[in-house]
């Protein structure tokens, strides 16, 4: 399996590339073009975007390893990020997780069997005066209660 | 009585003041025509003698670090805005990219302007991607007004603006990080040079910059220095974006002058602690500023000076409130927590002192540990400080050492729990 640009993203690579001195700063940008084709950075994903960057595929992917939000296997269609830090743990982050876990029976870094949600806890989202948090995908759903949270799940299943 | 000071989140009540039609109704680039009369050395002094200060966490002179930038080389400057904003507790730079985007987009043409730079970059961490798109959206719409681009504002004058997203890492906020970032490498921070000079991206001078700093400069350049020296305090002018987490009955952001008691502060805005407990402890400006004790908070001013000599610092001013029933020991433990997944693990003191006193402390808990377990997490801060390429681990150092020491009794107690 092998991976391919969509036409809208090699559009994209056109412009950004115009946007930076060199190719190499387009890395961050080309991985999440790549995870959001695909949901995740396939190791073939990993060699497009080298190509593009002209960097060697080792250096795209000790960029992909570093930073948290890309992942390297498929995961749950919805990705549950429940923010562990101080400021929500204070405000009752704690039951919001509980919530999550009664409802769907996973644990933390598991994925449902049907492969729709999997659970994580997650650093400061940057949410400290409207938390608890949880972000799903890319949507922020603030000042949670454990009822809440368990409303917005059941609506996506 | 607190009075209200709204300069740079003037437009954070009015609904729709992203969007252009409604920012220009309320003043939006209402400084552009005094930036272009000045010169580009005349718009840096103006921003020095306003005694303007990095609103990031550090509040280093931002007009000094402006003058670092040279003019007239054959090289490209660029600015990048630094709105990785990861410290827990601090949530202002994303007040002012959805509610007042236009006015940071009004800051980066009077920055570009006075460094003669052509580009921008705003960095945000990845997980603000709602955010990032409302940004983005502003910038289209000041793009399609001819405010960016080429020749801006028919001047002859060309400023380019892209976001560049992050992908999870706290350690891209710290500048030298950021920039590997922006390379497209991992976020190492560099080694720092012996000297000041200016940032480079590629090779090229660089200035970076916290979003609400920037977005403090078109009052500076409309208002002129002395309009914005009369609020604040003398070393420490102007406001800050101030936030309120934790157990207070109004959490969010408000925008206060430097020099306010803290305890007012926390009365005023946040209508006092939750539930009419009492106060027990706050840490004042992201996790990463020592803690303070309830009487201390009494005494506490919210400026620069003031909080260096009470043995912490301001930080990004987003306070995080505790009350009575609060269990420092589970506070530190989080925290530490945060750290070492967070180290970016380049020097070993920092990647392997984060994870041994965040071991140590989780032993703690359990009952698994002796007093002097307790004592050597003080000695492992100690050889955390001060020995790193950035400033992470001498951060974390006073953490730990401010919730041992201060909170000393509460350590103890689980440590004599276990021996019965």
């Amino acid at each position: 399996m092998s991976f391919v640009w969509s036409d809208e993203n090699l559009q994209m690579i056109e412009s950004l590339k115009k946007r930076y001195p060199k190719p190499q700063a387009l890395v961050l940008p080309l991985l999440w073009m790549a995870h959001y084709q695909e949901g995740y950075i396939s190791l073939d994903a990993i060699d497009a975007i080298a190509l593009v960057s002209m960097l060697p595929p080792m250096e795209v992917y000790r960029v992909a390893t570093f930073y948290t939000m890309f992942h390297l296997a498929p995961i749950g269609k919805y990705h549950l990020q429940v923010c562990k830090t101080l400021s929500c743990t204070l405000c009752g982050k704690e039951d919001i997780l509980k919530s999550i876990q009664e409802l769907l029976k996973i644990e933390v870094g598991q994925t449902t069997p049907d492969n729709l949600f999997t659970l994580s806890q997650v650093e400061c989202l940057g949410s400290c005066g409207t938390s608890p948090v949880v972000q799903i995908n890319d949507t922020y759903y603030e000042n949670l209660t454990p009822q809440s949270i368990a409303e917005i799940i059941k609506g996506l299943k | 009585m607190i009075e209200d000071v709204k300069l740079v989140s003037q437009k954070f009540d009015i609904s729709n003041a992203h969007t252009l039609e409604v920012a220009l109704l309320h003043g939006a680039y209402g400084s552009i025509e005094k930036l272009f009369a000045l010169t580009p050395q005349e718009v840096s002094g103006i921003v020095d003698q306003s005694g303007l200060r990095g609103k990031g966490g550090g509040g280093a002179s931002a007009g000094e670090k402006w003058k670092l930038m040279p003019l007239g080389e054959d090289k490209p400057s660029f600015l990048v805005v630094n709105c990785d904003e990861s410290e827990p507790g601090t949530f202002k730079d994303r007040q002012i990219i959805i509610k007042d985007p236009h006015l940071l987009i009004e800051g980066i043409i009077a920055t570009c302007y006075a460094i003669q730079a052509h580009h921008a970059y705003i960095y945000i961490r990845g997980e603000y991607k709602p955010f990032a798109d409302i940004l983005q959206g502003a910038i289209d719409e000041a793009y399609q007004a001819g405010y960016l681009g080429k020749g801006i504002f028919s001047k002859d004058f060309d400023v380019d603006v892209t976001i560049h997203r992050g992908a999870g890492a706290y350690i891209c906020g710290e500048k030298s990080a950021l920039l590997e970032s922006l390379e497209g490498k991992r976020g190492h921070p560099r080694l720092k040079p012996h000297q000041k000079e200016c940032e480079w991206y590629f090779g090229n001078p660089t200035l970076v910059n916290n979003v609400e700093t920037i977005a403090s400069v078109p009052y500076i350049v409309q208002n002129g220095s002395d309009a914005y020296r009369q609020y604040g305090t003398p070393q420490s002018p102007g406001t800050l974006l101030f936030a309120l987490s934790g157990h207070v009955n109004r959490r969010g952001v408000y925008e206060a002058q430097f020099g306010i008691k803290m305890i007012d502060y926390i009365n005023h805005y946040g209508g006092g602690i939750r539930g009419g407990k009492k106060l027990k402890a706050v840490i004042p400006g992201g996790a990463s500023t020592t803690i303070l004790r309830a009487d201390e908070v009494m005494e506490a001013r919210l400026d620069y000076e003031s909080m260096r000599a009470m043995g912490s610092s301001l930080g990004t001013g987003g306070m995080i409130v505790m009350d009575e029933d609060t269990n420092m020991v589970e506070a530190l433990k989080n925290l530490l927590e945060f750290y070492r997944h967070e180290s970016c693990g380049q020097c070993t003191p920092c990647r392997d002192g984060s994870g041994w006193v965040d071991t140590i402390i989780g032993n703690l808990l359990k009952g698994k540990a002796s007093m002097s377990d307790l004592d050597k997490t003080l000695a492992i801060a100690n050889t955390m400080d001060g020995k790193t390429i950035c400033v992470f681990a001498p951060a974390l150092a006073d953490v730990i050492r401010g919730f041992v020491t201060k909170f000393r009794s509460e350590f103890e107690a689980y440590i004599r729990k276990s021996k019965r």
